[in-house]
């Protein structure tokens, strides 16, 4: 199972978040975030919801703008150029560049229901990466296969369940070859019964090295999964560690406080 | 409360389901079955339909001049409109201020004025504009001409009606557009889509599944309005009736005659409405199976009640 570029011999942290501010409106959501993501690693940011973890993953393919802080992915200011000491935003064709080298995968799927599986995999690869069909198809089928979906793949998104749809969801941003891959609450608009086979596909993915940050209320996934765990509230990082660590025996009152209605 | 013994035999038929009963459907029938039956004695027996009329009118070259003209200027007016109404649809949710200002005058320019004057601008148009040249402002001209050699009928007819129409059709897809759940835009960003394969692949198809009804209904409203083309005397469909009336006084037979052609029409773009539909809907349906044939059981439903 390869689904990663090689690994770029650099000692630096894959992701590095530095000083980020996001404010809508009157309400600050991130108040100065700092983080590092080393390759490989698997990091699950946790929080009460507005605390600020979705915003924040966001930042990082851009998708939303920060006020003010740094983005690196890979060494690269991620929607920005630094010119004259000033950050300037990029024009967007750059941005769209830095973005199909990051996976993500939404809450609520966002599958085109008006393509097939395969399209919805396969659309991407040849229209941004320039692959053939045929290329684009072969790696579709394999992604496919790898979560469980070979039968489906002449199927509409809508005539399949919400764990289906979420891993091709997942399929599809393998397709790009993503260096990094992002998960916002990929399990929790799913029914119960069908979270286990969505984080089965995670698990299997963080096994072949997959570097991930995950925004997720799974602290089972979590603790069996994440290299770190990152506890978000009110627009901060207010602890990280290893699971076995932070969940455990939190240091900070505002993880303990959260952890006790959670676990 | 009833309980049930927990050993009690029973016959299995007796937990079967009896459907609920629906009188009034069959009451409903009956008086729609009277209905008809009236309306279609009217129509077969009072002779002042005069049937015999109609049937010599049905074909006639003139009738059938007119109902050419009237086709033209419906397709060619509602391909028109739909190009300058998406144009006019992506300028109204830009982020420019200048496009979204532009369009927005434009619709609320052919939307609020009525067709018919419209039409007469177009028409005489030469009054306001005798020449019309196209060249680089202030520098030489490439083009020239006399206005009234460019403005015939026709071409005052299409541009009254394409132009007026664009205005509704831009609203109708730009509806549409905003249709489309964010999600599908952020998921095309995320994957780094570019802005024109974001638009082209993923947003508008979906957009136009929506804008089919709405749509055509304006097809179907542009077909029957573009009888208003008769004040430039451009003989459509319905001009060309009036205009065999006029003279033979007969008048209902030759109406009956034109209504006719106009259903037949109208019957043909609604079957190619439920195609379109049935096209941009793939992968839409509700109830699991993407592959249910809709057209299956419309009626079959109705009357078991399962809509």
């Amino acid at each position: 199972m390869v689904v990663r570029q090689p690994l770029t011999p650099t000692e630096q942290p894959l992701v590095q978040l530095r000083g980020i501010r996001k404010r809508f409106g009157s309400h600050e959501v991130l108040r100065g975030v700092d983080l590092d993501v080393d390759t490989g690693q698997v990091l699950c940011l946790v929080g009460a919801s507005g605390s600020g973890k979705s915003t924040l993953l966001r930042c990082i393919n851009h998708l939303e703008r920060p006020d003010a802080g740094r983005v690196l992915v890979g060494g690269e200011l991620v929607g920005y150029v630094e010119r004259d000491g000033r950050l300037h935003e990029l024009p967007e064709s750059r941005i769209r560049a830095q973005r199909a080298g990051i996976g993500m995968v939404f809450q609520h799927f966002n599958l085109f229901p008006h393509l097939t599986v395969l399209e919805n995999v396969v659309t991407a690869p040849m229209r941004v990466l320039g692959y053939s069909r045929s290329a684009a198809e072969a790696t579709a089928h394999d992604l496919l296969a790898r979560v469980g979906l070979a039968p489906k793949v002449d199927a509409y998104p809508r005539s399949l369940s919400g764990g289906q749809q979420q891993r091709v969801a997942i399929a599809r941003g393998l397709a790009m070859r993503p260096r990094l891959m992002l998960f916002d609450e990929p399990t929790s608009a799913l029914d119960p019964e069908l979270v286990g086979e969505v984080l089965d596909v995670m698990r299997g993915l963080a096994a072949d090295g997959m570097t991930m940050i995950v925004v997720t209320h799974e602290m089972g996934f979590a603790r069996e999964v994440a290299s770190q765990v990152a506890f978000m509230s009110e627009g901060l990082i207010v602890e990280q560690g290893p699971p076995q660590d932070l969940l455990v025996a939190p240091r900070h009152e505002r993880t303990r406080a959260f952890l006790s209605k959670v676990l | 409360m009833t309980v049930l013994p927990a050993n009690t035999t029973r016959d299995e038929d007796s937990d079967v389901v009896v459907p609920r009963r629906r009188p009034w459907r069959w009451v409903g029938t009956v008086v729609s079955v009277l209905i008809v039956a009236a309306v279609a004695n009217s129509f077969l027996t009072n002779p002042n339909y005069q049937w015999d009329v109609v049937a010599t009118y049905l074909f006639d070259p003139r009738i059938l001049d007119g109902l050419l003209t009237t086709l033209q200027l419906t397709v060619v007016s509602m391909v028109l409109a739909s190009a300058l109404g998406l144009l006019l649809a992506v300028m109204r949710l830009s982020r420019g201020r200048l496009p979204r200002g532009a369009a927005g005058v434009y619709i609320w320019l052919f939307r609020g004025t009525p067709v018919l004057v419209q039409l007469i601008l177009w028409y005489n148009l030469a009054i306001l504009v005798p020449s019309v040249s196209i060249g680089i402002p202030f520098g030489p001209t490439l083009f020239s001409a006399q206005t009234n050699t460019i403005i015939t009928p026709w071409t005052a007819a299409i541009l009254g009606l394409a132009l007026n129409e664009a205005a509704y059709l831009g609203e109708i897809i730009r509806s549409g557009i905003v249709s489309v759940d964010r999600g599908q835009t952020e998921a095309a960003n995320a994957l780094g889509l570019s802005r024109v394969d974001t638009f082209r692949r993923i947003v508008l198809p979906q957009a136009l599944r929506v804008t089919v009804p709405p749509a055509s209904n304006e097809a179907i409203g542009l077909l029957k309005y573009s009888s208003v083309v008769s004040v430039i005397a451009l003989p459509e469909l319905l001009y060309s009736g009036q205009l065999i009336y006029a003279r033979t006084y007969e008048t209902i037979p030759v109406l009956l005659v034109v209504c006719i052609w106009y259903l037949v029409v109208v019957t043909l773009l609604t079957l190619l409405e439920h195609w379109l539909e049935r096209r941009l809907g793939v992968g839409f349906r509700t109830g699991a199976g993407g592959d249910a044939n809709p057209r299956k059981g419309r009626w079959a439903r109705w009357w078991s009640g399962n809509h």
